[in-house]
C-alpha cells in the first residue's frame, strides 16, 4: 500500500474513531457511576441529530422550539434546584429564549433558519434535558432494584426513543444541510515524501474538526471530573455510593448531572456525525450505539481516556481491515463484535480499565 | 310438485340462463394497495388501469368489468383479496400488485385457484418462481444489474469496473451478481467487488480502495439513502469515475441528500418519463389520453405500467378467443413483442417481463433521460 493511501486511510480513521469515543463517553461516564449500561444512550445521540435537523433544514414551528427550551429548563431547575426558589441566574436565560422564540414566532422570514451556533446550543440544551429526564423517569426509581432491572428499563428506553422518532419524524431518511465549507476537500500533497507527484490525499474540513472538537470536549469534561467539586462527588459516588451519601453529597443530583453532561456529548457526536454522514433517521443510533459501546469496553468500561483510545482504536481498525482486506469489507462488522468478544476473554476489564475501585 | 310448476321454472331458468350468456361481462379482478404505506404507487397503478378500461371497454363483443379491491398495503388483505376475487367474483383474470411482499401472499391464492395474474410493478424473482399462473409487466431486479452493465460497455466505453453493494440486501447482491456477469461477458474487467453493511455510513476505506484501482465506472445498487451518501464520499475523497445504479436511486431525494456530488450519475429504470424525448406509439397515445384522464396529475411509470397489465389482459383474451383461464394463461406464457407504454414486452419463460430498460441521468440536479438500452446478459 502506498504512503498516500494509508495517509488517506488514517484521516478516515480519525473522524470515524472520535465519533465512536465520543458516544463511548457517555456510556462509560454512566457505567463508572452506576454501573448501568445505557443502552437508551445511542437513541439520545439520534435525537441530538434530529434536534440540530429540524431547527436547520426542515423549520421547526417557533411555539415547538420554545416549548422544548422552556422544558428542557423546566428539567434542569426540577432537577437540580428542587424545591427552592430558582437561583438568579436561572431567570436571563428563560428570558433570552422567551425572547428569541418570539421573535422567530413573529419577525422571521418565513425561510428563515436559525444559524448553526444557535441550533447547536438548542440541541445540546434540549438532548442534555432528555438524558437527565430519561434518569428521573426510567432509572432512578430502579436505584435500589437489581441491576438488571435498570438495564431492562435502559432497553426499554431504546425502543421507546426509536419508535418515538419514527411516529414524529416519519422512518424515512433525511437529508442534513452540510455548509459547503465544511466538505470541501482539503488537498495534501505528499509529492515530498514519495517522490511521486500524483500522490494526493484529500480530507474534508470537517474530518479534521471532528477530532479537534472531541479532544477539546474530553479535555473540558476531564477538567470538571479531576478539578471541580460535582466531579469530586462524581469520582466519589464510582467508587462508593452509600458512603458519599452519607458525607452529605445529594447523589441524585450528581447522577443527574452525569447523565446531562454524557447525553450533551452525545449531541455534540449527534451533529458531528450528521455533519459528516449527512443524513438522518430515527435508527440512525442504533449502529453507532453498539459500536460505541464496543469501543468503551474496549478502552475498559468506566474509564473515560480508555473510551476515548478504544473509539479511536475501534475506528482504525475497522478502516484498516477494509483497507489491507478489501475483499473481506462484508465483514467490518462482524469484526468489531469479534473484537468485543476477544477482549472480553482476554482482558474483561479492557485496555484502560483498572479494577473496579477508582473508575470514572 | 306439479308438472306445470317444474315446466315453468325450467323455462324461467333456462330463459335467465341464455340471457346472462349473452350480456355477461368479463370479469377482470384489480387488487393493489389503495391505503398504507404503498398507496401512493397502488393509487396510480389503479388510475393506469382504469385509463386503460376507458379506452378498451369491451373484449370480443362483451363488456369487460373491473373488479377493484383495496390490498391495505398487507399481506393477510392481500391474500383476502385475491381470495375475494377468485372464488366470490369469480374474475377470469387479476391485475395486482404493487410491493413484491404483497404478490407472494396473494400469488399463492391465485395458484391454488388457478386465475392467470399479471403483476404490476413486484419487482422480486420470487414473485413469479416456480408459478404457473403468475406474470408481470415489469422486468425483476437481476435484468437491470445486465441493464446497467451493458450501457457502461456500449455507451459510456467502460472497460474497467468497480462494485459496492450492501452484502445482506437481495436486490443489491442481484443486481451486482448480474451487472458484474455482464459486464465481464462484454469484455470488462471488474476490478473490486467490495461490501458494506446495513446501516453504515462510513463508506471511506471501501472508497479509498475503490479509488486506488482507477475503474472507469462504479456500481452502486443501493437505495437512495445510502447511495447518495456514497457518492458525496466518493466525490470528497477525489473520485472522478462515472457512477451508477438501479432503480431504487430513483427517487427526489437522491439530488437532496447528494447535491452536487450526484451530478452525472446515472440509472436505470423502467423505461416510460413524461419528459422522454422519443415515444413510442403506445405511450405517446398513453400520455395524451392520460391529460383527458387526469389533468394536473402526471403519469408516471406506475400508471404506464397498470395500463399495460389490462392491455396484456384484453390481449390474451383475444389470443384465446374466450374467457377459459387456463386458454389465457397459455396465451399470456407465449406474448410476444407486444406494443406496451414501456416498449416491445415479451414474456419470458421464468414469466417475467423482457423489454428495454431505461436510463436517467442526473444533469443540473434534474433527472433528463438518455434513452433506452437492451440488456445482453
Amino acid at each position: 500500500m502506498s504512503l498516500e493511501m494509508f495517509t488517506q486511510h488514517l484521516f478516515n480513521a480519525l473522524a470515524l474513531g472520535a465519533l465512536y469515543g465520543l458516544i463511548a463517553i457517555g456510556y462509560t461516564m454512566v457505567y463508572g457511576i452506576l454501573r448501568l449500561i445505557n443502552f437508551a444512550h445511542g437513541d439520545i445521540f439520534m435525537v441530538g441529530a434530529y434536534l440540530v435537523f429540524f431547527t436547520t433544514v426542515a423549520f421547526m414551528p417557533a411555539w415547538a422550539a420554545a416549548l422544548l427550551v422552556a422544558l428542557a429548563l423546566l428539567v434542569f431547575y426540577a432537577v437540580f434546584f428542587g424545591t427552592r426558589r430558582p437561583p438568579l441566574w436561572f431567570w436571563p436565560p428563560l428570558f433570552f429564549f422567551c425572547l428569541t422564540a418570539f421573535y422567530y414566532g413573529f419577525f422571521a422570514p418565513r425561510d428563515f433558519t436559525p444559524p448553526w451556533t444557535v441550533a447547536v446550543a438548542f440541541s445540546i440544551m434540549v438532548t442534555s434535558a432528555i438524558g437527565i429526564a430519561v434518569d428521573r423517569v426510567a432509572y432512578r426509581p430502579l436505584r435500589d432494584a437489581p441491576r438488571i432491572s435498570a438495564l431492562i428499563s435502559a432497553i426499554g428506553v431504546s425502543f421507546l426513543l426509536e419508535n418515538l422518532g419514527v411516529v414524529i419524524f416519519t422512518g424515512l431518511p433525511r437529508p442534513v444541510l452540510q455548509p459547503e465549507a465544511l466538505v470541501t476537500p482539503l488537498v495534501f500533497s505528499m509529492s515530498a515524501l514519495t517522490g511521486n507527484p500524483e500522490s494526493l490525499v484529500r480530507v474534508a474540513p470537517i474530518a479534521l474538526i471532528v477530532p479537534l472538537v472531541s479532544a477539546f470536549l474530553v479535555a473540558g469534561l476531564l477538567y470538571i471530573i479531576h478539578r471541580t467539586k460535582p466531579g469530586l462527588a462524581m469520582r466519589s459516588i464510582s467508587t462508593d455510593i452509600e458512603t458519599t451519601r452519607l458525607m452529605g453529597v445529594s447523589v441524585n443530583k450528581v447522577i443527574a448531572l452525569t447523565f446531562g453532561l454524557g447525553s450533551a456529548l452525545a449531541a455534540c457526536a449527534g451533529i458531528m456525525w450528521a455533519l459528516r454522514y449527512p443524513q438522518v433517521h430515527p435508527y440512525m443510533g442504533m449502529l453507532p450505539g453498539f459500536k460505541a459501546f464496543i469501543a468503551a469496553v474496549f478502552g475498559g468500561i468506566g474509564s473515560i481516556r480508555g473510551a476515548m483510545v478504544g473509539g479511536l482504536l475501534l475506528g482504525f481498525i475497522e478502516i484498516m481491515l477494509v483497507a489491507f482486506f478489501p475483499s473481506l469489507s462484508g465483514y467490518r462488522d462482524a469484526f468489531a463484535f469479534v473484537l468485543l468478544i476477544v477482549i472480553l476473554l482476554w482482558r474483561p476489564s479492557g485496555l484502560m480499565g483498572r479494577a473496579m475501585e477508582e473508575k470514572i | 310438485m306439479s308438472l306445470k310448476t317444474l315446466a315453468f321454472s325450467l323455462v324461467i331458468t333456462l330463459a335467465a340462463a341464455t340471457c346472462a350468456l349473452a350480456a355477461e361481462p368479463v370479469k377482470i379482478g384489480v387488487y393493489l394497495p389503495l391505503t398504507g404505506q404503498n398507496a401512493f404507487g397502488g393509487q396510480l397503478e389503479l388510475e393506469g388501469v382504469q385509463l386503460a378500461h376507458k379506452e378498451m371497454p369491451k373484449v370480443l363483443g362483451r363488456d369487460v368489468e373491473l373488479v377493484i379491491v383495496d390490498n391495505k398495503s398487507d399481506k393477510v388483505e392481500a391474500a383476502n383479496a385475491v381470495m375475494r376475487l377468485t372464488s366470490k367474483d369469480k374474475v377470469v383474470g387479476i391485475i395486482g400488485t404493487y410491493g413484491s411482499s404483497l404478490a407472494l401472499a396473494g400469488g399463492e391464492v391465485a395458484e391454488s385457484a388457478k386465475t392467470p395474474v399479471i403483476g404490476t410493478s413486484c419487482t422480486n424473482p420470487l414473485v413469479t418462481d416456480g408459478k404457473k399462473y403468475y406474470f408481470r409487466a415489469c422486468f425483476i431486479d437481476p435484468y437491470q444489474g445486465a441493464g446497467a452493465a451493458t450501457y457502461a460497455v456500449r455507451n459510456l466505453k467502460a472497460k474497467k469496473a468497480a462494485i459496492l453493494k450492501e452484502v445482506s440486501n437481495d436486490y443489491a447482491v442481484g443486481l451486482a451478481a448480474f451487472f458484474s456477469r455482464s459486464f465481464k461477458k462484454l469484455d470488462g474487467v471488474v476490478l473490486a467487488n467490495l461490501n458494506y453493511n446495513a446501516d453504515d455510513k462510513d463508506f471511506t476505506a471501501q472508497l479509498t480502495e475503490i479509488i486506488s484501482q482507477k475503474p472507469d465506472v462504479l456500481f452502486i445498487p443501493a437505495y437512495f439513502a445510502e447511495g447518495a451518501i456514497i457518492m458525496k464520499q466518493a466525490r470528497e475523497l477525489g473520485a472522478t469515475f462515472r457512477i451508477m445504479g438501479g432503480d431504487a436511486m430513483d427517487n427526489p431525494e437522491t439530488v437532496t441528500i447528494g447535491g452536487k456530488a450526484v451530478e452525472g450519475f446515472l440509472h436505470t429504470t423502467f423505461p416510460y418519463d413524461m419528459t422522454m424525448p422519443d415515444m413510442n406509439e403506445t405511450a405517446k397515445k398513453f400520455t395524451a389520453n392520460w391529460k383527458g384522464f387526469r389533468p394536473g396529475k402526471d403519469p408516471n411509470v406506475n400508471a404506464a405500467l397498470g395500463y399495460t397489465c389490462y392491455m396484456m389482459f384484453m390481449k390474451a383474451i383475444e389470443t384465446a378467443g374466450g374467457t377459459d383461464k387456463e386458454k389465457i394463461t397459455a396465451a399470456l406464457a407465449g406474448l410476444k413483442d407486444f406494443p406496451a407504454v414501456t416498449g416491445m414486452l415479451s414474456i419470458n419463460d421464468s414469466h417475467d417481463a423482457e423489454m428495454p430498460i431505461g436510463v436517467i441521468e442526473i444533469k443540473n440536479g434534474k433527472r433528463v433521460y438518455l434513452g433506452e438500452v437492451k440488456p445482453e446478459m
